[in-house]
């Protein structure tokens, strides 16, 4: 199973939450999916195993052979090529291209333009608490996260294991990514306008994946109701809730997640995960 | 005509308070055009209230759209797309999904019959609003959308015209958090950002991260340290850090109920009463720094 927790609004907890979701599960894998940036491993401190660069092909144009038609140019939707033709000259930006392969396609030379591939990010793989760690980072100044949690996807186990996703803030593209193919979205949200405004946006957003989902409120005070009052009229199951206490914070700054954090922690997340499966279970029958 | 001042309010990881400070700040400074360039997730118009004066839409990319009576379903589109978003569907029929596809075209290029044709979407608004504290831009980016770079990139550009029309000679942009494509839009061409961290493994990390970034697009960074009295150890890691790569720290404000408690009145903490005093102080002190960054 895939679980991938997400939350619309930055620093909810997404990333303690899922590190102790997965640190609960039997088989865990935990996936950091926020790959610009990364926070996981401060939590999970893993052992790495294996480092896999991550790349995207770009186009490499020789000039030799190129006839300057302009082709490329042309078809290119990010203008990542200009081909001065009467000064026989070829350009190429790197950082407007998005790697679609259109530009090799429409090359009517061979040779003329071939894709190279070009590292954009670095995919870590180790082990940490008897888990699995699968961490991807994206270099500093790239801009596409999406093609790298694509790509990353290939790599997470897909059969008997439980995998815990952490996606980048936000509801945009990449946040879309992180969701797709899981089999639940587990939505964390702190009781403040902030966090309800920016998860009503991301409930809209994962109800249109048409994925199961439920909700974690983190930093949860008595009296405080905001959250729960909107999850009843939307009939949105609340699976647990996380207390606001200034010693969580304090654990947490150190990177220790909330789970060790907590005295019932081990059983708040196992009562999650329990949920978690029974509503992917009862929507599959 | 001269760039107006930009100060962007950045954090790299979310959540540690940079909406709250610009927020305060917004309310403090004056003369000044004030941006929330958090596009997926903006949040400033809960505490600024703004009355919005002027709605446009935004366009974003072209996304593939495949005639289904022109389809001779031989899926050279699916074969080809690099961004998985064309599949068949239980029908049997070729179905591009809007979230996945880029809008590189190389699909029109590669489908033999001309069955397939890029159409524009809306992918977001933006809004031209007054406060009472000055004029405000915003916007709203669909969810699930992309390009949320380029509608930062539109709603500064309003900012810039606003500032110009009514001679303001500030802007103050609460960005977005990460360091990916909307950072850089909401970056580029700005003064100054103020980078609030939070003394957590999280906060720091991702400091680092962001002030590579803010070097590299050549925007000098200045470092607030929101709940500082959290982990003193990791404030000296902070102060180090700072030191290090000789950027100055304007301001430290302690982790204090009063702002939590003024959030849920959607409120400020410079709205507060005494029980904020710690905090205001704080702000009132970040607020004179950022005065004079649009100064020098």
């Amino acid at each position: 199973m895939w679980i991938t927790v997400a939350s619309g609004k930055g620093g909810t907890g997404k990333t303690t939450v899922s590190v102790s979701l997965a640190l609960a599960l039997k088989n865990g894998v935990y996936v950091d999916a926020d790959v610009e940036e990364p926070n996981g491993a401060l939590f999970l401190k893993p052992e790495i195993e294996k480092i896999v660069p991550y790349t995207e092909p770009i186009p490499q144009i020789n000039t030799d052979v190129c006839t300057f038609c302009g082709k490329c140019a042309d078809a290119c939707a990010y203008k990542a090529i200009v081909i001065l033709k009467p000064l026989k000259k070829a350009m190429f930006f790197p950082e407007l291209c998005h790697s679609c392969g259109l530009c090799a396609y429409v090359c009517p030379v061979k040779g003329a333009l071939t894709e190279i591939p070009k590292k954009k990010g670095e995919i870590k793989f180790g082990k940490s608490n008897g888990i699995q760690f699968i961490e991807g980072t994206l270099e500093l100044g790239e801009s596409s996260a999406t093609p790298m949690i694509r790509g990353m996807k290939k790599f997470i186990p897909r059969e008997g294991e439980n995998v815990v996703i952490d996606a980048p803030p936000g509801t945009s593209c990449p946040v879309v990514e992180a969701m797709e193919d899981s089999d639940f979205v587990l939505l964390v949200t702190e009781p403040t306008l902030f966090g309800l405004n920016d998860l009503k946006l991301t409930v809209s957003l994962v109800r249109e994946l048409k994925l199961p989902f439920g909700i974690v409120i983190n930093k949860a005070e008595e009296g405080n109701n905001l959250i729960e009052q909107y999850a009843s009229e939307e009939k949105i199951p609340v699976l647990g809730r996380i207390p606001f206490e200034r010693s969580i914070a304090e654990y947490y700054s150190n990177g220790v997640p909330v789970i060790y954090a907590l005295e019932k922690g081990k059983a708040i997340f196992a009562d999650i995960y329990k949920q978690i499966k029974e509503i992917v279970q009862n929507g599959q029958s | 005509m001269d760039r107006v001042k930009e100060l962007v309010i950045l954090s790299g990881k979310g959540g540690t308070g940079k909406t709250t400070l610009t927020s305060s700040l917004s309310k403090i400074i004056k003369n000044k055009v004030i941006v929330d360039a958090d596009v997926d997730a903006s949040d400033m118009f809960i505490l600024l209230k703004p009355r919005v004066l002027k709605k446009e839409i935004f366009r974003g990319k072209s996304v593939a759209f495949i005639h289904q009576e022109k389809c001779i379903h031989c899926g050279l589109c699916e074969q080809h797309c690099r961004f998985d978003a064309i599949h068949k569907n239980s029908e049997g029929q070729f179905i591009v999904n809007e979230f996945k596809c880029d809008g590189c075209d190389l699909c029109v290029y590669v489908c033999p019959v001309g069955a397939i044709t890029m159409e524009q979407g809306i992918v977001g608004e933006w809004y031209l609003s007054e406060t009472d504290y000055g004029p405000m831009v915003h916007a709203r980016l669909n969810p699930g959308d992309e390009n949320s770079g380029n509608l930062v990139t539109m709603v500064k550009h309003q900012a810039q015209i606003v500032a110009k029309e009514q001679g303001l000679s500030k802007i103050i942009i609460d960005g977005p958090p990460g360091t990916g494509c909307p950072v850089i839009s909401a970056l580029s061409g700005a003064t100054a950002t103020i980078i609030v961290t939070e003394p957590t493994l999280s906060g720091m990390h991702d400091l680092d991260r962001i002030l590579k970034v803010a070097n590299q697009f050549k925007v000098l960074p200045k470092i607030v340290i929101n709940k500082y009295d959290l982990n003193n150890e990791n404030v000296k890691k902070i102060e180090e850090f700072a030191q290090k790569n000789n950027v100055e720290i304007i301001g430290r404000i302690p982790f204090d109920h009063c702002v939590i408690d003024m959030l849920i009145n959607e409120k400020t903490p410079i709205d507060g009463g005494e029980e904020c005093n710690r905090v205001k102080d704080e702000i009132y002190k970040i607020a004179n720094f950022a005065n004079g960054i649009f100064e020098t």
